[in-house]
């Protein structure tokens, strides 16, 4: 570590003309409250960048859940409503059923949507509702310290599964989007994840697509994001990327499940 | 004059919700008060926009009702006592998170899936606070077919007023019957939503957030204190109540909603047979009128309280009267419905002596 | 020929030091430093003045703390 000596910024090139990135406007200034590493802070970024793209900050409104995101409006400065456990398709639904004009998501968990929330997502999802949800699936309980999750890979150590999740006794992970891409009612459908950067220009790419959907009226989008959670896995967040891209993603495949005209 | 019709209680009251510029309906069916969303569903979008939408469950429905609230706009579920029973928790995020809106419960006989028949067994959790945390709903209760319509009104104002949630907590007998009632003309939908809705982050203002989490423990008192200051406020402002021949009276009668209703015409009896009989009937049984029995009690030999349960208001009532006056009970359980003869017999029987 | 002169600028007191933009970063010009920032973190720092300005660290880093900056030189 000896020769790690900072280098100075170069004023040729540290100025503003110059800047090619800086962190979105409605990201707000608060340090995030995730753990090192965390997918969580990619996919808010994300989303904050495609709001500001889109000049539609004092047009959208945003559902947080119950879950390691339950404080999602502390960084996102728009108008948000915080969802009981699970309902945020309900709140959402409501939210955008009384302002068809405005721009609504909801940003969810694998616990709050997939099990507490299942029937509220499926059935907003069945009626087409004209939101996006944000859907981030890292296959583990975060707030709660590591438990099993409806999307818990096989033989997965959790606190509620030492020995591995038993598919036999405990079921099997549930995919979500391709459940959800039965439904005849949702319009586009994808799963994405953030760990490189290849992932990540991508994953802003379908955020910025499912909204444009919405603006155009053509009902219910959901992004998938295979997350990572580092602390509840017990690794470093590098290794937790290694195991999105060697395991998570080999049972959630990425890619868009469901698009507008079928594939 | 409104316009006069005859009409059955969960139509009166669907109507009403239609009639006083309701943006949003969310509901799921249950007897006996399903005739509500049916109502709603062919009349309220033609007439006025609204939204009706049938949710997948009561779970859902009060969620929703959060949403749409959250938005700054009128909006209304109606359930029946399981329904409401399953909707506890989105009330207490509801009041927690200070948004007006209106619950109504049109009782049915439990515990449990019970049966569908009149009761008002749902007395505690409507006014002790049914869901989790320090809270209160303002709790209107029906006694006719006109007060269905009257307290819609009057329970959406009262909530906007305070930002505290409303309940109509009417029986399975209000919703079923037919009256004469005279309704309320069409008030407009409104165009124009609180400051604190969220309906897009003005670009010179700060954004608005919906929430019932306040993390840190000094600020969720704070929050609990405003919201009893409220409630006290309230307590103090709000209380509504109905009294009858109390200038004479040696014995009140007294009870809520179809309670009152039979309270009422057994008092007619009693002073047909010579009794002098008055009557108490709170409309608000939360907050609760403890004054009136507390002023009244050193005047009178008893109170006899009839409800359709084991005894729930009767509890407020002897808190309100202490040692001043003696307090007896008349109800039936389980769907089914006391008649005005056994509550005057019962009266002869404990206060009189009368076999 | 155009050359790509890039730079960053890191707001080391809300780094966590999860090192992602090290591992993203294709020209080993981020490194972690010995020091620690006022949360306690080894923070992110540029160690090398090879910057292009690729955009890989931003991309990856959960905080947005990254400011990247791109200048062509003809």
């Amino acid at each position: 570590m000896s020769n790690l000596v900072e280098v100075p910024v170069n004023p040729e090139v540290v100025q503003d003309q110059f800047v090619v990135y800086k962190k979105p406007k409605t990201l707000t200034d608060k340090p995030l409250h995730y753990c090192p590493g965390c997918a969580h802070g990619v996919v808010h970024k994300l989303l904050m960048e495609v709001v500001d793209e889109m000049d539609i900050q004092d047009k959208i409104i945003g559902v947080a859940p119950v879950g390691c995101s339950v404080f999602a409006y502390d960084y996102m400065n728009i108008d948000m409503q915080e969802a009981a456990h699970g309902r945020a398709c309900a709140v959402g639904t409501a939210i955008k059923r009384m302002m068809p004009d405005k721009f609504v998501f909801t940003y969810q968990g694998d616990g709050d949507l997939a099990a507490i929330g299942i029937a509220e997502t499926i059935h907003a999802a069945n009626r087409g509702e004209n939101m996006l949800v944000v859907f981030i699936n890292n296959a583990v309980y975060g707030m709660t310290s590591g438990q099993m999750a409806p999307t818990t890979l096989p033989d997965m150590v959790t606190t509620t599964t030492p020995f591995g999740r038993d598919v036999k006794t405990m079921g099997y992970p549930l995919r979500m989007s391709e459940l959800l891409a039965q439904l005849p009612a949702t319009y586009y459908i994808t799963r994405q994840s953030v760990h490189n950067a290849v992932s990540v220009r991508k994953a802003k790419k379908a955020l910025r697509q499912a909204l444009e959907y919405q603006k155009e009226g053509k009902g219910f989008c959901m992004v998938e994001f295979v997350g990572n959670c580092p602390s509840n896995w017990r690794m470093t967040p590098l290794e937790s990327q290694k195991f999105v891209e060697e395991k998570m993603t080999q049972y959630y495949v990425v890619g868009d499940v469901k698009v507008p005209g079928g594939k | 004059m409104g316009e006069i019709r005859l009409m059955k209680g969960n139509e009166a009251l669907a109507e009403a919700l239609i009639r006083v510029g309701c943006d949003g309906y969310f509901g799921y069916p249950i007897t006996p008060q399903s005739e509500v969303i049916e109502y709603l569903s062919k009349e309220a979008t033609n007439r006025t926009g609204m939204v009706v939408l049938q949710a997948e469950s009561e779970v859902s429905s009060i969620n929703m009702l959060y949403g749409a609230a959250g938005t700054g706009r009128r909006v209304v579920t109606t359930s029946s006592s399981p329904g409401i029973s399953l909707m506890q928790e989105g009330i207490s995020y509801i009041a927690g998170a200070e948004l007006p809106c209106l619950v109504v419960n049109v009782m049915r006989g439990g515990p449990g899936l019970g049966t569908i028949q009149p009761s008002q067994s749902d007395y505690f959790q409507a006014t002790k606070g049914g869901g989790h945390g320090d809270y209160h709903l303002i709790v209107l209760t029906p006694y006719n077919v006109q007060e269905m319509v009257d307290f819609v009104k009057l329970g959406f104002e009262l909530s906007e007023k305070y930002r505290v949630p409303a309940m109509v907590l009417a029986d399975g007998a209000m919703g079923q019957m037919m009256e004469k009632v005279e309704l309320f003309d069409q008030i407009p939908r409104r165009t124009e939503f609180p400051e604190w809705a969220t309906t897009g982050k003005p670009h010179d203002k700060e954004r608005r957030i919906v929430t019932s989490l306040f993390i840190e423990p000094e600020v969720m008192e704070q929050v609990n204190l405003r919201l009893q200051a409220k409630y006290r406020q309230i307590e103090a402002e709000e209380t509504r109540f109905q009294t009858m021949n109390l200038e004479d009276a040696e014995y009140v009668f007294t009870g809520f909603g179809l309670g009152s209703r039979i309270a009422m015409k057994a008092m007619e009896l009693a002073r047909e047979k010579g009794y002098k009989v008055g009557l108490i009937r709170p409309q608000t049984v939360y907050p609760f009128p403890y004054a009136i029995y507390r002023e009244t009690a050193p005047k009178i030999k008893g109170i006899l309280d009839i409800e359709m349960n084991s005894g729930q208001m009767v509890e407020d009532v002897r808190l309100a009267v202490g040692d001043k006056t003696r307090v007896e009970f008349y109800g039936r359980m389980g769907g089914m419905i006391a008649d005005p003869e056994s509550v005057l017999k019962h009266f002869e029987k404990v206060y009189l002596g009368v076999e | 020929m155009a050359k790509s002169l890039g730079d960053i600028v890191i707001n080391i007191e809300k780094c966590k030091g999860c090192e992602l933009c090290i591992a993203a970063c294709p020209m080993e010009t981020i490194a972690l430093s010995p020091k620690i920032n006022q949360k306690g973190y080894h923070y992110a720092i540029k160690v090398q003045d090879n910057c292009t300005g690729c955009l890989n660290c931003e991309l990856v880093c959960p905080e947005a703390i990254i400011t990247v900056y791109r200048k062509i030189v003809k």
